[in-house]
């Protein structure tokens, strides 16, 4: 396959993730403004921002932080390059890029979703809208997703796929748990207190977690449980071990495939010896914030590398 | 413009009749319920939308995509007459290769006197690194379409032949894919010959082209495309995924030990035939376009040395020059001994002072075309422009002869469009398309048939807002 290729499926995949991520955190950020004060809702939208990386553009093209305004601004705003619309331009021009290595079931859904993902946010999305959107988006990786897994060759085309969608989830997963670290850690000694479940709700609901977490917990919701579920529980496919697991499927299937391990590899096992034996009370001990920054960088060098070994460039 | 005279319709006879080709078929029409073939007609535009059958216009500010409006009506070709057809197609593009050769090798046909030198030496298509070398198997031309239109039950013309990079293929195999989705039934009643190897038989013929430095094994064939914003990009993806081959760009590619290689995850791997979709001008950045960041830098030493076979071969644009096309005549005639068995539209040089005088007292009824002109640019159609138009092209005209030749309008053959309000005939034109081999010609039985879309129009182009239909040959 070509290096160009192999970049254009892992970033095409990257680029799905992460709409479909961003389509969660707002989703997530849209049910607690809804049932909350006005303050909370104006955090809850700043916190939104600060996750995505995005409060030098907005602050530049906006004063306050208003729901309408944030997601208009995070899905479509032309002051955001990285918004959604411009995610599936991305998803699309990629999916184009490795057309012969990709199905033309893949390249339907891909096709058929963007064109309709496009037009709905051609235009402002208002509050009624706005549920339409979300949903528009969640379906599509799901829909790219199904298609992908049912008709793509298992070489190894299909893993750089998939290196790029647990990359990318497991950067979001972090960044949205480093994000409220703050507002779980002093809750760890008032364990199954009045504190703000609604804030823990809100994490869970960002990674599409509440449900089969209320299912497993008997509906108790506790910071330690959460930061175990999202890091550590490797059943639930959008924690970080997770992740961690079906990257290292995928650099071991690469491995395999060229007949030689790349650095990736190299920086995984490195990581797994620093990371994958903590248990959620070391990972507290050691900082929960400090774990994540160490988690991110080095998910970041693993894809670098991946880029490097696999002559993504010239 | 508007039609002369009395068109030759291919469905319908004087009286209103259905011709034999089209009798099944119109017999199948007419047991259609109407809300049927409404809502079929609005499918076909949903499966292109939906497919990415799409080609790129580029405006002001970005490239946009569109569809290529295709008609579901088929153009059909009976066997006898593609029989016929094939013969005149055949001997065309022969005539074509060895003229090739002969242009970059002993010029016998300038010594012989039957084509002026000049025409050769001011053609921007002609490549002075060519002369003297002969490509893999000696061929040029790997793959040509031959434009073709109708005037009467048995008056076939060639009216252009492209054999720099002929595009179009791909519509001749979505549209056949789409017809045989939305209408199976048609194809249980009526024989029609298959076109769908059309990629497999690429791909054979390709590969017997292997250069000098093959190494054996199985040959590694390539498509080189500028990338997704090219207008065409869509067909070129296509073709190498059907055909099973690594789909490539400038920047995928490297001269590595003597070979142009392809970046691939594993690292550098040669290419052995490069079927490119790059103007000769965008190969090789070190012998043409310096600015050039599609080609491959040192890609025609490469090629020269025996390293790759570049498809087609860089210096065919010759043959599209509509200066030379005007010599057909004379150069199937020099090469193969034989009569042209497929007419040329009779045509004008006004490089010749008499025939400028012609063309100059008749601009009203004549279609003047720049000789290097290509998809509907840069011409004349004297009928249907203002007088203002014609005035501003006689200026350049003057100034530039022999960068012009005219034709007559001719009263081109038209198939009926489906339309809200039932059938209405529409002009159409016929590419097929021809591969050569060593193993010899290969032609696919149908091509591209090309409608202009707006009553009256003689103008085909897709860039024009021309559409197309699938072209149907009936089997014995």
């Amino acid at each position: 396959m070509l290096g160009r290729t192999a970049n254009s499926l892992f970033w095409m995949f990257r680029y799905l993730e992460r709409a479909e991520n961003t389509a969660r955190l707002l989703e997530a950020a849209l049910r607690m403004a809804l049932t909350r004060d006005l303050v909370t809702a104006e955090a809850e939208w700043r916190s939104v921002i600060a996750t995505l990386g995005l409060q030098g553009a907005y602050e530049a093209a906006h004063d306050g932080y208003d729901g309408l305004q944030v997601w208009n601004f995070v899905l479509r705003g032309p002051s955001n390059p990285g918004n959604v619309r411009e995610m599936f331009g991305a998803v699309r021009s990629n999916a184009r890029q490795a057309r012969i290595n990709i199905s033309s079931d893949v390249w339907e859904a891909v096709n058929a979703n963007w064109m309709a993902i496009d037009k709905l946010l051609a235009r402002p999305a208002g509050q009624t809208a706005v549920g339409e959107v979300l949903g528009a988006i969640r379906r599509a990786g799901t829909q790219v997703h199904g298609a992908f897994e049912g008709s793509i060759l298992r070489d190894e085309g299909y893993h750089f796929a998939r290196a790029g969608t647990f990359i990318e989830r497991a950067d979001s997963t972090a960044r949205i748990l480093d994000m409220k670290y703050f507002l779980l850690l002093p809750s760890l000694s008032y364990v199954g207190s009045s504190l703000d479940t609604g804030q823990w709700e809100q994490v869970l609901r960002s990674v599409a977690g509440a449900r089969v977490y209320s299912w497993l917990n008997a509906g108790q919701i506790e910071a330690r449980g959460i930061v175990e579920f999202v890091v550590l529980d490797d059943r639930f496919p959008r924690s970080l071990a997770f992740c961690r697991n079906a990257l290292r499927d995928c650099l071991g299937a690469l491995a395999r495939n060229h007949g030689v391990e790349g650095r990736a590899a190299l920086l995984m096992r490195d990581a797994d010896t620093r990371m994958s034996y903590m248990t959620v009370d070391q990972i507290f001990e050691a900082g929960l914030h400090e774990f994540l920054v160490d988690f991110l960088a080095s998910n970041a060098a693993i894809a670098q590398a991946i880029a490097e070994d696999y002559r993504f460039h010239a | 413009m508007q039609a002369r005279g009395s068109n030759f319709d291919e469905m319908f006879d004087g009286e209103g009749d259905t011709r034999p080709a089209y009798a099944e078929f119109c017999r199948w029409y007419g047991e259609q319920p109407p809300a049927f073939l409404r809502r079929k007609n609005r499918e076909a535009d949903d499966t292109f939308r939906r497919t990415g059958i799409t080609f790129n216009v580029y405006g002001e500010n970005e490239a946009e995509e569109r569809l290529i409006p295709f008609d579901m009506v088929p153009r059909i070709i009976t066997a006898p007459e593609w029989r016929k057809l094939s013969r005149g197609i055949e001997q065309r593009v022969r005539a074509l290769n060895s003229f090739l050769y002969d242009l970059y090798h002993r010029q016998e046909i300038v010594r012989a006197g039957r084509l002026p030198e000049r025409l050769l030496h001011r053609n921007e298509a002609w490549l002075a690194n060519m002369v003297g070398f002969t490509p893999p198997g000696g061929i040029y031309t790997h793959i040509v379409g031959i434009d073709l239109v109708r005037t009467g039950p048995d008056e076939f013309f060639v009216l252009e032949d492209n054999a720099r990079t002929p595009s179009g293929v791909s519509y001749m195999l979505e549209n056949r894919e789409t017809m045989m989705g939305m209408f199976p039934d048609l194809f249980s009643r009526i024989g029609v010959e298959s076109v769908s190897n059309y990629p497999r038989r690429l791909a054979r013929s390709l590969a017997a082209c292997v250069p000098p430095a093959f190494s054996g094994g199985k040959p590694t064939v390539a498509v080189l495309t500028p990338g997704i914003y090219n207008s065409a990009y869509f067909e070129h993806a296509f073709l190498a995924d059907q055909m099973g081959a690594e789909l490539v760009e400038g920047s995928d590619l490297r001269v590595v030990e003597g070979r142009v290689q392809m970046r691939t995850t594993r690292g550098y791997k040669p290419i052995d035939v490069l079927y490119r979709r790059v103007d000769d001008d965008y190969l090789d950045p070190l012998t043409f376009n310096p600015d050039s960041a599609l080609g491959v830098p040192g890609i025609m030493d490469v090629y020269r040395a025996g390293g790759i076979t570049i498809a087609n071969a860089p210096g065919t644009g010759v043959a599209d020059d509509k200066a030379i096309y005007s010599f057909m005549p004379e150069i199937v005639e020099f090469y193969t001994g034989e009569k042209p068995l497929l007419p040329n539209v009779q045509t004008w040089r006004c490089a010749d002072k008499q025939s400028l005088a012609y063309v100059l007292d008749n601009l009203a009824e004549l279609v003047v075309k720049e000789v290097h002109g290509s998809g509907g640019y840069g011409m004349l159609i004297g009928p249907t422009s203002s007088k203002r138009e014609i005035a501003a092209f006689r200026e350049k005209l003057v100034a530039r002869p022999d960068n012009y030749i005219a034709q007559p309008t001719l009263a081109l053959s038209t198939c009926p469009i489906y339309t809200a309000k039932g059938l209405a005939p529409r002009h159409v034109d016929l590419r097929p398309f021809v591969l050569v081999s060593p193993e010899g010609i290969d032609i696919t039985p149908g091509g591209l048939t090309r409608v202009a879309l707006k009553k009256g129009s003689l103008v085909v182009n897709s860039s024009q807002g021309g559409g197309t239909k699938d072209t149907w040959v009936l089997k014995d």
